[in-house]
């Protein structure tokens, strides 16, 4: 059991346990765009700074990465916390001017204008990997991935043509927090990643509810048939 | 593009066909074709089970794959700081000129790509321009010609 302070507050937590894992069950509002419950930490983001302390040092870390350590003092808000805080959503908003969710945060820190040179060519992509992760580890099947390094990098099917493996689910537009996932359904028809997926309709509401593909990746994982799959969840 | 998976097979076994050796593996068809064909990716993918994503995140991630093919012979003009003083930029501004193609690119006839680098640590050289391994010392505008025509008719 490792003990330490929040803002003051005495807290325990198991050893290993990241500072924003407890500071979440504690009740601190510590803003993140890259960490999601079912798939961990990586430390894009960089929003979830926070200032520990020990003894007469300090030093601003990454919460969702930082070890807990016994007698720790941690602020979530203090000054210099909030200071390099209101950096990251610059460069944020410098990489991703059209992200209303950025905008919202930043706004939130007092952040309207960035003084950053301002990029047009990546979407409201942050690299959070949280759509490669989910992709990989929710859903199994690992269509996605990043492209390239540096300033080049992005999200992306192979050489950014239809995915052979990927089932058109969508985990990766529900999970990304900035929305800059492209899906789009229309007259029986899914457009994602630039593949195009037939969706299945329910034979009870006549309603379209997923694309064929996943049925039958879900029907062969969990040996439930087909048939009993096409019936969509409202009408279960 | 049809790639020889015989040939391939035999780099793959040659590694154990061990995914740690992915990028070896790359290199080794990186020389053969002069570049990582597509087809090559997913086929080495395939065979060791890695998903095709993951493969083209390192093909794509190492300066030194090519997805697209490269030419027979590779320029490296040389931009360190030795080199950039005494003209490296001029000598990389001919070879774009003489071969019509920017840096990184490949001529159409696929003889040359140009590329430049930050340092070959033959500075007393300078400016100096590698082409294949061979070296070429205190380079001006008016060498390069020269140097281009070397290659130009041969091989």
């Amino acid at each position: 059991m490792v003990e330490f302070t929040i803002n003051g507050k005495k807290v325990e937590a198991e050893k290993d346990e990241a500072i924003l894992d407890v500071a979440m069950r504690e009740g601190f509002d510590i803003p993140t765009l890259c960490y999601h419950d079912t798939l961990g930490s990586d430390g894009r983001c960089r929003l979830c700074v926070v200032e520990v302390r020990k003894g007469n040092r300090k030093r601003i870390v990454t919460s969702c990465l930082y070890p807990v350590e016994n007698g720790i003092e941690v602020l979530t808000e203090s000054p210099d916390v909030l200071l390099v805080r209101k950096t990251v959503l610059e460069l944020l908003l410098a990489r991703c001017p059209d992200s209303e969710v950025i905008r919202y945060i930043a706004k939130e820190h007092g952040v309207s204008n960035t003084r950053y040179a301002k990029d047009n060519d990546k979407g409201k992509c942050i690299l959070c990997n949280l759509c490669v992760k989910t992709c990989e580890f929710n859903v199994g099947v690992t269509a996605l991935g990043m492209s390239g390094k540096g300033p080049a990098k992005k999200v992306t099917t192979p050489y950014g043509e239809p995915s052979r493996v990927c089932i058109g689910c969508g985990a990766c537009v529900a999970i990304c927090p900035t929305g800059h996932i492209y899906m789009e359904d229309r007259d029986g028809v899914r457009m994602i990643w630039n593949k195009r997926f037939e969706l299945a309709r329910c034979p009870k509401c006549n309603r379209y509810h997923a694309p064929v593909e996943q049925l039958e990746f879900i029907a062969g994982k969990s040996g439930t048939p087909i048939e009993e799959l096409l019936i969509c969840p409202d009408c279960k | 593009m049809e790639v020889d998976t015989a040939a391939i097979n035999t780099i793959i076994d040659k590694y154990g066909k061990d995914k740690s050796y992915l990028l070896a593996m790359f290199q080794d068809v990186q020389r053969q074709y002069r570049y990582l064909p597509k087809e090559a990716i997913q086929y080495i993918c395939d065979r060791l089970h890695i998903p095709f994503s993951k493969g083209y995140e390192v093909a794509t991630f190492y300066a030194s794959l090519s997805l697209t093919p490269r030419g027979r012979h590779t320029v490296h003009v040389c931009l360190g700081t030795a080199c950039h003083l005494r003209g490296g930029p001029n000598i990389l501004d001919t070879f774009e000129r003489e071969l019509n193609i920017k840096k990184g690119e490949t001529t159409e006839n696929g003889l040359f790509t140009l590329e430049s680098v930050n340092c070959l640590g033959a500075c007393a050289l300078a400016p100096l321009v590698r082409i294949d391994g061979q070296d070429y010392g205190k380079t001006t505008p008016g060498s390069v010609k020269k140097i281009i025509n070397e290659y130009g008719e041969s091989s």
